[in-house]
């Protein structure tokens, strides 16, 4: 198994430059779909990485930061930040010298427009590594799946459903292990013409596999050891905890028009969508504390429970990480998700509006909640505003396979499975093929 | 809390409690103002229908809505006008981002519209007339009054036709309507409603109520401190300071949308080899019903009654489609879900399914059905053609349809969602890239993969597979309007034309 990772270079945008920059990164997106990137363009050719799952470039603004002021706390400074993130396959080093080698001059020419990169001056590759910010959580939908799984298994799907369809009323609906035989025989002979390939999976790496497990089990471990103090802190805890939730302002401003039509205006080319999001973190230690410790939470569950295509009740999240920066003042948090905006909204809402509360009722501008899981989120109009208003416009987004939800990911795994596995009962033979 | 036992429907319009059935002649008139004056004085006399009950059933029917463009020709100011929502503020076509979603591409966009198709084409004012048959002109004379001409403007008046609740296609249609909880006996509570129920909190419909959330939906409040003329106004429940502007009035939503009749049913003629009782279960597959409107799924579920065959149904039973497919026109339209999925039976059972655990692969797709209600209110359009002549090589041409009228609170939550995540999403309940087959486009997807199918699972195991499936339905026109209470109507004709802070 091949496991997944992350990047996400980030610098400070050089003043004056902002626009020109935009102007840039539009370059990279085709021309009729606005913040799509086109996965050919010459400056960061994201077709060529068969590594990549999802990337996009961002500039990350502060537009929010005078929220803070409600709380009686001055807004920090903040300037406008590239952002360059993506998710792949494998690890982090081997893919940005990847980067470095194959999208070097386009790279160059982005980054120049960040302070302290020269394009001369830099080495590009040890600029990025300088210039990586590792996340606080990730979360994988299918932790191993790789982008050529995804489409080998994609192109098998297609094909044995063309076949399926020739085939089913000459063998007979109702023939299903006669139906089988014919569909593994012509797998069989498609994978000998090279129009298919099911390669199998990489052996787990050795390191990976030592680390994971000694956090699996040392994580628990620690927090066990712990327990006895978290029970001693308990009662202050929630003293505190539901002060602040009284007092804590609410802030219920409903986004700008322009603001929602420049967000909107990425949304619903495919089946996918990405999000960006950007914050402050609730003045004071204790929020800190308790988001950080959240966070670290959800980031331990998506690693070792939520890795097999959901969280929770979710299965329409493909990656989505959240990252603290500006010393642990500011959050970022991005995903790629399928739907539209309102039904991802209305969903998280209904189907897990206690775990958005959980991860960010710590942020300034969260709706007031009840003992951190009640309320917020299901106070509809104050979230859906709030939400949007921190949502930042990403400038280019790149998917490696469009069309495609994670539920039609784990359906093709499915398929591909059926064909490997071979002891199956006629009820399973009939689930098989009505995937197909 | 029943603090709306004696409910105000002498402040509401009639249309939001009855569909005005026994009044089989109608006329929907697009209007634009003229002449401001002349228009609020017609406004502030207009008979318009309210919800009260009489003895006897009423003759006629007169309804009003008006489009954000109306009411700031008639000089609401923009401050009042900006607590309305985002969408009916924008309009149905003021942004193409909207119209992506709502599937209004390709022979759907709104360009091509025969009205409303851009901002400046929306009409100011939706006029409906009902009435008992036969009773129809005399009824408008005696609305429009003698300075009618002068106050509007006639843009166009919609085709209309009652062939007794079936739609064009030959379909039983109106069968699946929220029940409106107007007592507020059921909680909104998620801890309390598992399962699918056919009740809806009034907020769903009506502003200024609590909604399913337990919440008011934002609406404008006016301070009658800073606006005398709003004393008369309700007050907002949820601000005492502050009248309501909203209170017991809706959003209407109304799409003129043309339906391919002989088209529809030629191409299953084709499909089924023209046999015509496969033509029909092809049909029926993709409707969920059979043209008598039973559905294809029996079962009882709480806030309908028994007898009510063709609403007292989920699709819990047949998670898979083998009975009513996935993708078929209801259960796009109205999944009938609860708030979890099926199962749960105690406090760990809820766990386990908060918790995302002991699921099928493709269950819980679909959730809280309750959110996404819209009262349907709509009528077709166009002569009667059957299927069996609509197969005929001579089957008489012209323009057939529904002028489809939805009313709910949240256009945004309800209609919008409707449309765009559960009608023409090629990926609904995890089906495999298909549209709604009745009224979805067929727009392929970015990658080039073709929508212009439909399956029906199959206990068998293989689907069945109707391929190259033509758009059957078009959209034609449409708009947001806004419906207002009876007060609210009064305010909007008595505000002065020299408005303070006015748009223009």
């Amino acid at each position: 198994m091949t496991p997944q990772s992350t990047f996400m270079i980030t610098a400070t945008v050089r003043v004056g430059e902002l626009k020109n920059l935009r102007t840039l990164l539009a370059s990279l997106n085709q021309e009729e779909i606005p913040g799509h990137a086109n996965p050919e363009n010459n400056l960061v050719p994201f077709g060529k990485f068969d590594r990549l799952h999802f990337a996009r470039f961002v500039i990350i603004e502060a537009k929010t930061a005078h929220e803070i002021t409600a709380f009686g706390v001055n807004p920090r400074p903040w300037r406008p930040t590239l952002a360059f993130l993506g998710d792949i396959d494998g690890d982090k080093e081997s893919f940005l010298a990847q980067l470095a080698e194959h999208a070097a001059s386009g790279l160059k020419q982005i980054f120049s427009y960040c302070e302290d990169f020269s394009e001369e001056g830099s080495d590009l590759l040890e600029w990025m590594k300088r210039h990586n910010v590792d996340q606080q959580a990730n979360y994988v939908n299918w932790i191993g799946r790789t982008v050529k799984q995804i489409h080998e298994e994609a192109a098998l799907h297609q094909s044995l459903s063309a076949y399926l369809q020739q085939i089913v009323d000459e063998v007979g609906r109702e023939n299903i292990r006669p139906l089988r035989q014919k569909l593994l025989s012509y797998v069989e002979m498609e994978k000998h013409k090279g129009r298919l390939t099911l390669t199998p999976p990489e052996p787990t790496p050795v390191g990976w596999k030592t680390k994971n497990l000694m956090h699996k089990f040392g994580v628990p471990l620690i927090l066990l050891l712990l327990s006895p103090i978290f029970l001693i802190i308990a009662p202050f805890f929630a003293i505190r905890l539901r002060m602040l939730e009284r007092s804590d302002p609410e802030l219920f401003i409903r986004p700008s028009r322009e603001h929602i039509k420049t967000l909107t205006v990425q949304e619903d080319w495919d089946v996918s969508n990405q999000y960006s999001v950007f914050g402050d973190v609730k003045p004071g230690l204790f929020r800190l504390l308790t988001f950080r410790f959240i966070v670290f939470l959800t980031d331990y569950i998506a690693r070792h429970i939520y890795n097999r295509g959901y969280l929770t009740r979710i299965k329409t999240i493909h990656f989505a990480r959240w990252v603290f920066v500006d010393n642990n003042h500011r959050v970022f948090f991005a995903s790629n998700y399928d739907g539209s905006h309102e039904s991802y909204m209305d969903d998280f809402i209904n189907k897990v509006g206690w775990g958005l509360n959980l991860l960010f009722s710590n942020g300034v501008g969260y709706p007031t909640t009840t003992w951190l899981i009640k309320d917020g989120a299901q106070r509809e109009h104050p979230f859906k505003y709030t939400q949007r208003r921190h949502q930042i416009p990403t400038e280019v987004w790149y998917k490696a396979y469009p069309g495609l939800t994670a539920v039609d990911l784990a359906r093709n795994s499915r398929i591909r499975q059926g064909i490997e596995n071979r002891q199956w009962n006629d009820a399973e033979l009939r689930e098989w093929l009505s995937l197909i | 809390m029943n603090k709306t036992s004696n409910f105000e429907f002498d402040d509401l319009q009639g249309l939001l409690r009855f569909g005005h059935g026994k009044l089989t002649d109608t006329c929907f008139l697009l209007l634009n103002i003229a002449d401001v004056d002349a228009a609020k004085q017609w406004l502030s006399a207009a008979p318009i229908t309210d919800a009260s009950t009489t003895d006897t059933l009423p003759d006629t029917a007169l309804q009003i809505a008006f489009s954000v463009e109306g009411l700031r020709t008639l000089k609401l100011r923009e401050s009042v006008i900006e607590g309305f929502s985002d969408e009916f503020i924008v309009g149905m076509t003021g942004d193409e981002s909207r119209s992506r979603r709502l599937g209004d591409v390709d022979d759907n966009t709104p360009s091509k519209w025969e009205w409303g198709g851009s901002e400046t084409a929306v009409p100011h004012v939706l006029l409906l007339l009902y009435a008992r048959q036969g009773e129809l002109d005399h009824w408008r004379t005696t609305v429009e009054g003698e300075h009618f001409a002068e106050a509007f403007h006639l843009l166009s008046q919609l085709p209309t036709q009652s062939i007794n609740d079936i739609e064009p296609f030959g379909f039983v249609d109106g069968i699946s309507q929220p029940t409106i909880d107007w007592m507020q006996k059921q909680s909104t509570d998620i801890h309390e409603r598992d399962r699918y129920s056919n009740l809806l909190a009034p907020g769903e419909m009506v502003l200024g109520y609590p909604n399913e959330y337990g919440h008011y939906t934002p609406r404008p409040l006016i301070d009658p401190q800073e606006d005398r003329l709003a004393a008369e106004l309700p007050d907002a429940e949820d601000e005492p300071r502050l009248k309501d502007l909203g209170r017991n009035g809706t959003y209407l939503v109304i799409r003129q949308l043309s339906q391919d009749v002989p088209g529809f049913w030629r191409f299953l003629d084709k499909e089924a080899a023209s046999d015509a009782d496969r033509r029909e279960q092809i049909a029926t597959a993709m409707v969920g019903r059979e043209r008598n409107g039973t559905p294809l799924i029996a079962e009882h579920i709480p806030g309908i009654a028994a007898e009510d065959h063709g609403n007292n149904f989920t699709f819990d039973l047949d998670p898979k489609g083998n009975h009513c497919p996935i993708g078929a026109h209801i259960r796009r339209a109205n999944p009938r879900t609860g708030d979890f999925p099926p199962g749960v039976t105690g406090l760990f059972s809820r766990l386990i399914k908060i918790l995302g655990f002991a699921q099928a692969p493709e269950e819980d797709l679909i959730a809280s059905s309750r959110f996404h209600r819209l009262l349907r209110r709509g009528r077709s359009y166009g002569s009667v053609l059957s299927p069996e002549d609509a197969v005929k090589p001579d089957a008489p041409a012209g323009d057939r349809g529904i002028q489809f009228i939805c009313l709910v609170a949240n256009i945004s939550r309800q209609f919008e969602f409707v449309q765009n995540a559960w009608m023409v999403n090629s990926k609904f309940g995890g089906v495999q890239n298909e549209r709604g087959p009745l009224v979805g486009h067929r727009k392929p997807l970015i990658d080039g993969q073709s929508t212009d199918h439909f399956n029906r699972p199959d206990a068998a195991g293989t689907m069945r597979t109707v391929c190259h499936l033509p758009q059957f339905v078009t959209v034609r026109g449409g708009g947001y309007f806004f419906m207002p209470g009876l007060r609210a109507l009064k305010y909007i004709a008595a505000t002065p034309t020299n408005g303070r802070d006015s748009a223009s």
